[in-house]
Order: C-alpha cells, then sequence, then structure tokens
C-alpha cells in the first residue's frame, strides 16, 4: 500500500513540478528573483545527487587515491567538460572505475 | 497549423544521440527499481507516471530502506525542482500554446529534450516550428526510455553484480550537469551544492540534497551579483 501512494504522491508532485509556469496564464510574468534562483537549480540539484556517490565510502568521506569512484568519476568529469556527450561520459566513467579497481 | 514535419523530424534526428545517454540510464533505472524490492508492474507504472528517473532512482533506495511515503514524495520533489525551472524557461516558447498542448509538453519535459530546445531556440522567435520540435525529439526519448527501463526491469537481478552497473546513475548525472557548468556563477552554485551535500550526508532521509540546493541556489545568486 506504501507503495501506490508513494507512485500516486511522485506522480503527482513531479507532473505539478513540470506543468507548473506552463499552466499559468499569458500574462502572468514569472517574478524576477524567482527566475534567477531557478536558474541555478538544475546545477545545484544535479550535483547533490552524484557528489556523494564519488566522495563518499560506506557513508564516511574518502576523498583519497585509494577511492576508485572518485578516480573514475573525476575521469568521467573530464569527459563530459570536454565532449559533453553522455554516452562517452557513461562508458569512460565504467571503464576507468573497473581499471583502476584492478589497478589498486 | 501547429505540425510542421519537416521540424518535427529535425527534433528526431537532433535527439538520436541523445538516446545513446536515454537507454543506459533507463536500463540502470528498471533494475534498481526491482533490486530494491518494486514490482515490476509498479515499477514500469512508476515509469510512466512519474517518467523521472533521477527520482525513482532515489525513491527506490528510500523504499529498500522503509522511508515513508511522505518523505520519499518529498525527496522526489526536491530531485525534480529542476523541472520548474525548466516550465519557466519552456514557457516563454509556449505561453500561446493551446492548453491541452501545454499540458502535454509538461509531462514530456526531461533533461535532455528541454537541453536541445534550448541549443535549437535559443534567441528565435518562430513559434510554429518549437513544438513540432519538442515533440520530434520528446517523442522518441519518451518511448526508448519506456523501453530502457522494461528492459531492466526484465533484466532485474540478472545483470552480475561484478560488472558495477549501478555506477552508471552517478554517470548519468555527471553527464547532464558538467556541461551546464559554463559561467562562474553556475561552477560556483554546483561546488557549493557538492561540498554541502557531502559535508551533510549525515542528515536523515537524503535533506542533504535540499541542503545542497539551498547552499548550491544561494551561492550562485551571489556570484552572479559580484560578477556584474
Amino acid at each position: 500500500m506504501n507503495l501506490w501512494y508513494t507512485i500516486a504522491g511522485m506522480a503527482g508532485v513531479t507532473y505539478l513540478l513540470r506543468a507548473s509556469f506552463l499552466l499559468l496564464p499569458s500574462g502572468v510574468e514569472t517574478p524576477p528573483p524567482l527566475k534567477r534562483a531557478l536558474r541555478y537549480v538544475p546545477a545545484a540539484v544535479l550535483t547533490a545527487i552524484w557528489a556523494p556517490e564519488l566522495a563518499l565510502q560506506d557513508g564516511v568521506l574518502a576523498l583519497s587515491p585509494h577511492n576508485e569512484r572518485l578516480l573514475a568519476g573525476a575521469v568521467a568529469i573530464a569527459v563530459a567538460w570536454r565532449f559533453r556527450l553522455t554516452f562517452a561520459t557513461i562508458v569512460s566513467g565504467l571503464l576507468a572505475l573497473h581499471f583502476f579497481d584492478w589497478l589498486l | 497549423m501547429f505540425f510542421q514535419r519537416s521540424i518535427f523530424t529535425e527534433g528526431v534526428r537532433a535527439c538520436m544521440p541523445v538516446l545513446l545517454g536515454v537507454v543506459p540510464f533507463g536500463v540502470i533505472t528498471g533494475v534498481a527499481m526491482v533490486a530494491s524490492g518494486i514490482p515490476p508492474l509498479a515499477a514500469m507504472l512508476m515509469s510512466i507516471f512519474v517518467f523521472a528517473g533521477a527520482s525513482m532512482v532515489a525513491s527506490a533506495q528510500l523504499l529498500a530502506s522503509h522511508a515513508p511515503a511522505l518523505l520519499v514524495v518529498l525527496t522526489a520533489a526536491i530531485i525534480n525542482l529542476r523541472f520548474m525551472m525548466y516550465s519557466a524557461s519552456l514557457r516563454l516558447h509556449f505561453a500561446h500554446a493551446p492548453l491541452r498542448w501545454r499540458l502535454l509538453i509538461g509531462y514530456l519535459t526531461a533533461d535532455n529534450v528541454y537541453g536541445l530546445m534550448l541549443q535549437r531556440f535559443a534567441g528565435t522567435a518562430d513559434e510554429h516550428g518549437k513544438l513540432s520540435y519538442f515533440l520530434g525529439a520528446g517523442i522518441p526519448v519518451w518511448l526508448a526510455w519506456q523501453a530502457a527501463v522494461f528492459a531492466g526491469v526484465a533484466i532485474g537481478a540478472g545483470v552480475p553484480a561484478a560488472w558495477r552497473l549501478e555506477f552508471a546513475a552517478p554517470l548519468a548525472f555527471i553527464a547532464m550537469s558538467v556541461p551546464l557548468l559554463r559561467d562562474r556563477a553556475m561552477a560556483a552554485a554546483a561546488l557549493a551544492a557538492g561540498i554541502g551535500v557531502v559535508a551533510a550526508h549525515a542528515l536523515p532521509l537524503k535533506l542533504s540534497v535540499l541542503l545542497a540546493a539551498v547552499v548550491g541556489i544561494g551561492t550562485g545568486m551571489v556570484f552572479e551579483v559580484k560578477d556584474k
């Protein structure tokens, strides 16, 4: 039961966020401060999703050369920065993970 | 009147390279949901009704740790807050489209589709092609996503753990976020959010993501003022 409430809630909330501004009548203007703040939401939220996966090992901060996820992540970041290609980023990151895993 | 076949086709072509990223991420999402104990049918329904991979992966982790529904929904809301920004931005293009189309645009908005739209129409005013282009890019992305999640759900526990495919989820987010860092303010926002989320990781129920979002947005706005 918990699962169905969760799915319904997630679906409703996500759709409302997605449609939010698109559903406002055409005369309504977005307040400029909100527009400015929203500009930074994707970079901030997306980074907050992946950063712990690289920096933490079993819930403990692991900024060391023995953390193969951190090293592989650095490779993926460089590829993403240089080439801006999702597929290349995922493949290079996974290959780097296996390489560092084997190396360490 | 609205539908322009040539521009629709242009959208379809433009989204093809993006599918190379959508498909592996969809497969991982499907695998992650089944691995956390969500039944296959529920996983597919979630994929169709929620249609937002990042929040689905996060919710799968939370559901596996028996978090209450309200908290899972709250976490999804934080992760999907970025869609609100996309809708504010897409509104500039679609404010005059009929409501039924705006309802559909809202549903089909995904990170990649929004990105393609922005690349193609930044600063151009031709009204009618936009909807055709958006649908041309958005429909194949939707279809590929659902097919990929279905594949992931079907494979389920069949993926050997030694492949470490779970690491592809953070990699997909790196691929989405790093190209956004084009100016100092944006980079500062991401860096602050990254440091914030790690510093606050001990907080329960992914509240660290909420905190990091607030810190990141604030930092970005401060740098924006400084850089002017």
